[in-house]
């Protein structure tokens, strides 16, 4: 992808409640289709999104957390987390889901997306985008 | 608009898909796929239950190239290409695959 411009798409709202990790979440998918350099950033409570075992049904929303799981058919492979936004809510890296991408060039081989990063790492990660939109 | 099936109006938008995903029945997808004059094969059953199994794990209704690229795992190469697909459904693997399976329209379809 030569002329892939880098877009990262930060989430830091929960999941529910409002309707922004939703939207975040059908734009990456739309914007997945015009092959660009996708990563998504969780921190503060976007790292909720994430949270495994999520139900929904006592709140007559749409479970949206499986369809992170397809995230790797659009190739969208990089979900960075902030470690201090998972430790400031008493979370830790096993309560979220596992979301996997197939290596084409590895014989399909599956890869983890999650990649956990500190504070200062995911800066330096927003330094390097063409393109950073926040949700 | 709606679709009769068995005597009972089954609800869907001005595109022609079903507004509750829970009244999908097989009898309904044949009545669809007559609307969009598409002659159900068996070939397209399986696309049809591939598309409603892809939904039910991730909640998501496929981009046609994920779903070229899955039908082709799943499906075999056979009908999991790009060429056969479009044929089976000349509005759009994705777009007609799914108001035929039931679905919402693929995210980013226009």
């Amino acid at each position: 992808m030569p002329d892939a411009k880098k877009f990262l798409y930060v989430n830091r709202k929960a999941p529910y409640g409002t309707i922004y990790a939703l939207e975040s979440l059908e734009v990456v998918l739309i914007a997945a289709a015009f092959e660009q350099d996708v990563s998504l950033a969780f921190l503060d409570d976007g790292v909720f999104q994430l949270t495994k075992d999520q139900n929904t049904d006592g709140i007559g929303v749409k479970n949206f957390s499986p369809t992170f799981r397809a995230l790797g058919d659009y190739e969208v492979t990089k979900l960075f987390v902030e470690k201090e936004s998972l430790e400031e809510r008493g979370l830790d890296p096993s309560d979220l889901q596992e979301i996997t991408w197939e290596d084409e060039d590895a014989d399909w081989e599956e890869k983890p997306s999650i990649r956990i990063v500190s504070r200062a790492e995911m800066a330096d990660i927003m330094a390097d985008q063409d393109v950073v939109l926040s949700f | 608009m709606a679709y009769q099936v068995n005597g009972t109006a089954i609800e869907a938008d001005e595109e022609g898909y079903i507004v509750n995903l829970d009244e999908w029945s097989k009898e309904l997808a044949a009545e669809i796929a007559k609307a969009e004059n598409v002659e159900m094969t068996e070939n397209h059953w399986k696309v049809i239950e591939f598309l409603r199994n892809y939904y039910d794990e991730f909640q998501l209704a496929p981009a046609v190239r994920v779903l070229v690229k899955n039908a082709k795992k799943k499906l075999g190469a056979d009908i999991g290409n790009s060429k056969t697909l479009e044929a089976m459904f000349p509005d759009g693997a994705a777009k007609q695959g799914c108001k035929i399976a039931g679905l919402p329209k693929p995210t980013g379809c226009v």
